[in-house]
């Protein structure tokens, strides 16, 4: 059937901030629907709290707004907007919840919404596990046995008909803590009781385990006609027991007889109709037992998801925006195949080439959480890699991670107590994120693939696959670089190994691998992604690199320009430069050039075949760009847009004789290097925070006694703030040492001045070279200590006098001048008693630009493009100017994926994903910032406040506002006495004992608290402070860990402003 | 290309050489039984399924390519035989797994070549074989060790000597020579005679299943010999080869036809059609893949179907009371026809999988039901 003419207008809610498990491709999957529906012609609104994607861009859709996805908002804007039809499937769990939420108020009846891709019932039955267990029941498929008990015995009946091991799961726990897995009764019995006592509700789920299991899954889907296709089988190499989005995997799937696979997808089709999901993708998963066969159905999602992004960009099957079609009416064989645009898009893709994805974790960040990957998702990113076989997939996978991997590198076993032997027995029987890497090294040491597979559970097929690899570089080790031959050397490179690797192995230089390569003209083919195995031509430039005979990427004669985008999300780097990559290919675009993509997150609106003119899957290494640029010969590259990952390329491209675009190398190093900016600011007559380069601890004692402490140490060339530390004395400086030197042993340490209570502030600018102009200019709301990237922070400021602003932009425009910038450069600086300090120059576009670009409407990585390609800025005419309305961007933190770990911030950046909150006063702005980063309104109820000593006068100002706000204030006793005498009434004494009767903990669990306030001075975590943070973790309270923020939130929730006075107002479109 | 530029360029990995009979020659590794081999060459873009395609009658006398670049993974098993052996002359792959993974498996993929006398040729591109087998049509080659005592010219003028699929009649070769008989375990079971052109054991199985016993019997048994047998209805497998060749079934079948309810599929399909008055042409590329889009007229659903034919009928040539059930999304060409006079109907693709998606099993359904009303 065609579009349904019965629909006017769409609403399409987002997945708000990146956290762990949700992340950009959501961004990809929204934006590919906002495309699909206003293709067909639909009035699209969008809700979406996170600044920083692409589908939110205003002039995407007719109504953009960048608001908290909360029902409170959502009914505003459904009153504002009156949308026939919500389209729930395209952002994740949280738009999905949302869905739910509004049929459970009402909201949906009452305003007569239909819900289009999935009814609310088949949501139910997908997501309640008994409504799934019973329905997979009734149509044969059969799942874990387990059973809800609420006593020992209960759980021991169990064993009767269930063998050993068995999983404990309490109840209402977040991230199944106070779980386990019990390999007899003894251990069933202990787990148990523990359990039982951990759940709030005295409940446990006990479950058949299927660790071991072999795990696939498929996507699939389906049109109001009941056609059903599977566009993708995913195997993954990690068996059951790891998340699979922790999880490498691979596709097609390897292991499964044709047979058995055809099993595993008519239950799949079976499964989506007996949920009902009626229109749209949906991925189930199973485990797949390798002693019999025996098939379970672990769950499924009746939406798009990371897996369904993932098999989009591993097969060319655009599957949201084919969704999205089907939603709004289209069967499958209306729509035809994008790809070949010769055959409809009902059909399932062949794949003649090998996918392998691999997580990127950030567990460095978070060192009191251990690194162990279990069930609940703890990776932040991910890479993608294609190659014509498993062993050059993965290979490239390896490398594209930018983890320190150029291969199967052995792992470090620099450890004070055991035994590399007793290291990697360790690793092998728990599963770490390194996991892979020890496995490798196993079979260096002499470990046969059947313990590997009994301990590990990884598929013989992949071990032999990895064993090949690490016997091939045992033959690298022992060949003499003088006896190498052509025939060798093609045969590494057809096995994956990177020049770097070849060169580890031969302890040669890779620039000498690299030669050799080419004097024998040992170079990659680039294939197409074309969905059909070479059955059909096909047009879509879409191409991954191999070793093979007959290259088919033929470039064209028009002037193009190659894009380097930003690799794995991680913390520090995230969708944030994806989203200026994406604007740089439109841009290029637009001035009639030809955009050349090359990325390896398979996650991205970036590797959407539709972004660029040509999209090269690869990971973004020297080698594997210079390939793309051979054979492109784009007139330049674009490193300034995509991260430190494209920057960090940035010397041997230029090197290498290759047209950097933008801001010149040499001045990108002048910002970068220590010495050279230092001298920069000399001549400049620019203020710098008192610093020095230490070398070595005694070096770095005497730079601090001359500094003065509290100082601020790092390792040098990091993004994100790794390993940052503020040091407020000796002993932590030499504590901190240790930890420093593993970090980054040959780089030395920079030491400076902190600046106690300084506010600090980001600038954007553009330049052309020879003109800069200001983009944007931010206050944080946190003080100088808390990493930029984690702190909220305010555009325009609030609280700087015209002058220091005025001054601000003067000194920023002469770093400008000076660096010659050529598109975007970003500056960090704190002021102090009116006195500006220099902290940062970034010669690069940073993870401010989609947030300023929002907040002021313009979109500035496409104007810094149109500048590094020459324009100028009074060509573009852009000119900066104050907005209106107050834009606060607030972060969002992981912190409750990671057991154990704090969330106090501190210099080290450790947040995920951003929102931003939009408002006609500061207090509006805040609010919604902080509604959307929690993803809830405040609740009534009362506040908690214990804080340091340090913070205590601090927090006067705060109470006084909550108790206008109508709050009670439950304090700790040291804060009580502060407040109490600060004249607050509204207060009550509380510990964190929990022996003392009116403990705080009883409050939480009797529901009586809304907000938790709590800071520690840093380095000197308290117990009951980690303790009270995680908890209001636990219990999805908001907390605030700074004095700054808690201040800015108490007047916001004094104010008359907030609440149900919100005003909701789309983005403007831009000029 | 001189030899001796040849082996430069095959720098020494390459001991085996595929040449076809437009000129254009691929090397590879050899690996399997260490044999040459002749025969049309064509591909299978099916992720799994190697064993079952071996087993293919169908496949006689082919050199099969996949385009999936890991061929072997699962091993062999005994259940997923589609015949008693093999019968394609030779595999083309990128990459023959070493080892086999599979609760199921039972010997190495190439343990079993070897001993079925198949020779593979490894590390193919594969994907520039198949765009030259797409843009060719119809492509003969030969495989070769390299060190073969012959010129790269000689081995190009055998290879143009090749006969070509055209006018072969190959039923002949992979039918069985005796009948056989497959029972069903239901008490009362209809009977159907089976025409093995090359019948793949998948469709008895579904037979059977379906409580259908099922005698299978040689290419040429006349109609005569069929009624004598007095079945509830007569199938007209899959095979190899020309369908035009085949014209003692043909006969057979225009005589069976309004005697006794018919149902072909592949080969069987293209005997019917013919039978019924219509012709049949060489596609300029067969299809051989497990993802073809199929539309069932009769319920206007779209079904994910298994293919395996370089023939097809030609839709022009469809008399007035033959009318199209089915067609293929990609290319538009039939794919299902039925006769609006007889009880007859017949399918181009593989409703018995095996491999491949198992959508179409329905129409195994409805040659039950229209024995049975039949009867």
């Amino acid at each position: 059937m065609p579009r349904r003419t019965d629909i006017n207008t769409v609403l399409l809610i987002g997945s708000g901030p990146i956290v762990i498990g949700q992340a950009c491709e959501f961004d990809y999957s929204g934006t590919q629907a906002c495309k699909a529906l206003k293709e067909e012609g639909y009035r699209v609104v969008l809700v979406n709290s996170n600044p920083a994607t692409i589908m939110t861009d205003p002039g995407l859709v007719d109504a953009t707004y960048i608001e908290p996805i909360t029902l409170k908002t959502l009914e505003a804007i459904i009153e504002q907007e009156k949308p026939d039809v919500i389209l729930p499937t395209m952002g994740g769990q949280t738009a999905l919840n949302m869905a739910v939420e509004l049929h459970e108020h009402g909201v949906l009846q009452s305003s007569g919404i239909e819900l289009i891709g999935a009814s609310i019932e088949a949501i139910n039955k997908a997501e309640n596990r008994e409504l799934f267990r019973s329905a997979m029941k009734k149509i044969g498929v059969g799942m874990p046995s387990s059973i809800i008990a609420h006593s020992i015995d209960e759980a021991l009946a169990f064993t009767e008909s269930i063998s050993y091991p068995i999983i404990v799961r309490p109840s209402f726990t977040m991230g199944g803590a106070g779980g386990g897995i019990a390999r007899d009764e003894e251990e069933l019995t202990q787990i148990v009781l523990h359990g039982l006592t951990v759940s709030p509700t005295s409940e446990i789920l006990v479950e058949q385990s299927v660790i071991g299991w072999k795990e696939f899954e498929l996507e699939v889907m389906r049109d109001n006609q009941d056609n059903t296709v599977i566009i993708c089988s995913i195997e993954n190499l990690d068996p059951m027991g790891v998340h699979t989005g922790d999880s490498i995997t691979v596709a097609p799937a390897q292991t499964l007889t044709d047979w058995e696979y055809q099993n595993l997808r008519d239950m799949s089709i079976k499964i989506m109709r007996e949920i009902g999901v009626e229109t749209g993708g949906s991925n189930v998963q199973f485990a797949v037992n390798p002693e019999d066969g025996e098939i379970l159905v672990i769950e499924m999602n009746p939406r798009v998801s990371r897996s369904s992004a993932l098999a989009s960009k591993a097969t060319g099957f655009p599957i949201a925006k084919i969704a999205t079609k089907l939603a709004v009416g289209f069967s499958l064989d209306e729509i035809p195949n994008d790809i070949t645009q010769k055959t409809p898009a009902c059909f399932e893709p062949s794949i003649d080439y090998v996918v392998t994805k691999i997580p990127r974790f950030a567990f460095e960040k978070f060192p009191l959480s251990e690194d162990r990957l279990g069930t609940q998702m703890q990776s932040v990113g991910e890479v993608m890699a294609i190659g014509a076989t498993f062993r050059e997939s993965f290979q490239k996978a390896l490398r594209s991670l930018e983890s320190g991997h150029s291969g199967l590198n052995p792992p470090d076993y620099a450890d004070d107590y055991l035994t590399p032997d007793e290291i990697l027995e360790e690793q092998l029987q728990t599963v770490s994120s390194k996991r892979i890497w020890y496995v490798a090294d196993a079979m260096r040491r002499g470990w046969t693939n059947e313990s590997l597979n009994t301990q590990t559970g990884i598929d013989p097929w992949f071990l032999w696959q990895i064993r090949s690899l690490i016997e091939e570089e045992e033959n690298i080790v022992q060949t003499e670089i003088s006896r190498i031959t052509p025939v060798n050397l093609k045969n590494w490179k057809r096995l994956g190994f990177s020049d770097q690797r070849i060169a580890e192995l031969l302890k040669v230089s890779e620039d000498r691998v690299n030669n050799i390569r080419h004097e024998w003209n040992i170079l990659p083919v680039f294939k197409q992604v074309d969905t059909c195995a070479a059955e059909f031509t096909s047009e879509t430039p879409y191409y991954y690199s191999t070793f093979a005979e007959e290259n088919e990427s033929l470039p064209t004669e028009k002037a193009k320009v190659l894009i380097l985008g930003s690799g794995p999300n991680r913390i520090g780097q995230g969708i944030e430069f994806d989203y200026c990559c994406v604007h740089a290919a439109w841009a290029v675009r637009e001035l009639g050039y030809e955009a050349v993509m090359l990325n390896c997150n398979p996650e991205t609106v970036s590797t959407d075949y539709d972004t660029s003119d040509r999209l090269y899957f690869e990971p973004i290494t020297f080698e594997d760009v210079m390939h793309v640029i051979d054979l492109e010969r784009p007139l330049g590259v674009i490193v300034q847009l995509g991260g430190q990952t494209p920057l960090k390329l940035a010397q041997q491209l230029d090197t290498a004789g290759v047209r950097l675009l933008g801001t010149s190398y040499a001045n990108i190093d002048r910002a970068e290097d220590r010495e050279r900016f230092a001298d920069m600011l000399k001549k400049l007559n620019l203020k710098q925070p008192r610093n020095g380069l230490a070398r070595s601890l005694n070096d770095a004692e005497n730079i601090a006694a001359e500094i003065g402490y509290p100082i601020l140490v790092r390792p040098s060339y990091v993004l994100g703030g790794r390993a940052m530390m503020v040091a407020e004395s000796k002993t932590q400086l030499a504590e901190y040492f240790q930890e420093a030197i593993q970090v980054s042993p040959d780089h030395p340490v920079l030491i400076d001045q902190f600046l106690q209570g300084a506010v600090e502030i980001d600038m954007d600018l553009l330049g052309d070279g020879d003109n800069s102009e200001l983009a944007g200019i931010m206050e944080h709301v946190e003080r100088a200590g808390i990493h930029s990237g984690d702190s909220a922070c305010i555009l325009p400021p609030q609280n700087l006098s015209e002058s220091v602003l005025k001054r601000l932009e003067v000194q920023g425009k002469a770093l400008a001048k000076e660096l010659c910038v050529k598109g975007l450069m970003n500056i960090q600086f704190a002021v102090k008693d009116d006195k500006i300090f220099l902290i940062e120059v970034n010669p690069r576009a940073s993870r401010t630009v989609p947030f300023v670009s929002k907040a002021i409407g313009h979109p500035l990585a496409k104007y810094a493009t149109w500048l590094m390609l020459g324009q100028k800025l009074k060509g573009i005419g852009f000119s900066y100017e104050v907005p209106e309305t107050i834009s606060v961007k607030e972060t969002v933190f992981p912190f409750v994926s990671f057991s154990e770990a704090d969330t106090e911030l501190g210099p080290e950046m450790k947040s995920t994903g951003e929102v931003m909150g939009r408002g006609n006063s500061l207090e509006e702005a805040f609010m919604k910032s902080q509604i959307a980063a929690f993803q809830a309104e405040i609740k009534e109820g009362h506040i908690f406040i214990g804080v340091s000593d340090r913070d205590k006068e601090g927090m006067i100002a705060a109470a006084l506002e909550f108790e206008k706000a109508g709050r009670k204030i439950l304090a700790t006793e040291g804060t009580y006495q502060v407040l109490e005498k600060a004249g607050i009434l509204n207060l009550v004494k509380t510990s964190l004992d929990r022996k003392v009767p009116e403990n705080i903990f009883a409050c939480i669990d009797r529901k009586e608290v809304a907000l938790i306030v709590n800071t520690t001075r840093p380095r000197k975590r308290s117990v009951d402070a980690t303790h009270i943070r995680r908890v209001a973790l636990l219990h999805k309270l908001p907390y605030f860990t700074t004095v700054e923020g808690t201040l800015n939130l108490a007047r916001a929730m004094s104010s008359t402003n907030f609440g149900s006075k919100h005003s909701y107002q789309p983005l403007n479109l831009p000029q | 290309m001189s030899e001796k530029q040849l082996s430069a360029n095959l720098m020494g990995t390459t001991d085996g050489l595929l040449v076809l009979n437009n000129g254009r020659f691929f090397r590879g590794k050899l690996r399997g039984a260490p044999i040459e081999a002749t025969g049309e060459v064509i591909f299978n873009t099916s992720m799994s399924g190697y064993q079952e395609i071996l087993t293919d009658p169908s496949y006689n006398g082919q050199i099969v390519t996949m385009t999936y670049p890991h061929i072997g993974n699962y091993g062999v098993n005994l259940d997923d035989m589609e015949s008693k052996t093999t019968h394609a002359s030779a595999l083309i792959v990128r990459e023959l797994s070493h080892i086999s993974s599979n609760w199921r498996a039972r010997q190495s993929l190439d343990q079993w070549l070897i001993e079925h006398r198949i020779p593979v040729l490894e590390g193919v591109d594969t994907r520039s074989l198949v765009k030259t087998i797409r843009s060719s049509g119809e492509c003969s080659g030969l495989l070769v060790p390299s060190d073969s005592r012959h010129t790269l010219d000689e081995l190009r003028e055998e290879a143009l000597g090749l006969p070509t699929m055209a006018g072969q009649n190959l039923a002949r070769q992979v039918s069985t020579r005796e009948s056989y008989f497959w029972p069903s375990t239901e008490k009362k079971p209809l009977t159907v005679i089976a025409y093995d052109f090359g019948i793949k054991y998948n469709i008895l199985r579904i037979m059977n299943n379906l409580g259908i016993s099922v005698t299978v019997v040689p290419w040429n048994t006349s109609a005569a010999e069929v009624l004598g047998m007095n079945p509830a209805g007569v199938f007209l497998s899959n095979g190899p080869g020309d369908p035009a060749a085949v014209g003692e079934a043909i006969d057979a079948v225009r005589i069976l036809l309004g005697k006794l309810p018919i149902f072909g599929i592949c080969l069987g399909h293209q005997i019917l059609a013919l039978a019924l008055g219509c012709k049949t042409y060489k596609l300029a590329c067969g299809h051989h893949g497990g993802n073809h889009p199929v539309m069932d007229y009769a319920t206007n659903k779209i079904e994910i179907t298994s293919h395996n034919h370089g023939f097809s009928v030609e839709e022009n040539s469809l008399p007035e009371n033959v009318r199209i059930t089915h067609r293929n999304l990609n290319d538009q060409t039939v794919e299902g026809l039925e006769s609006l006079v007889h009880s007859a109907y017949s399918v181009q693709y593989h409703p018995e999988a095996a491999p491949g998606p198992r959508d179409a099993s329905y129409l195994f359904g409805r040659f039950l039901e229209m024995m049975k009303s039949c009867s």
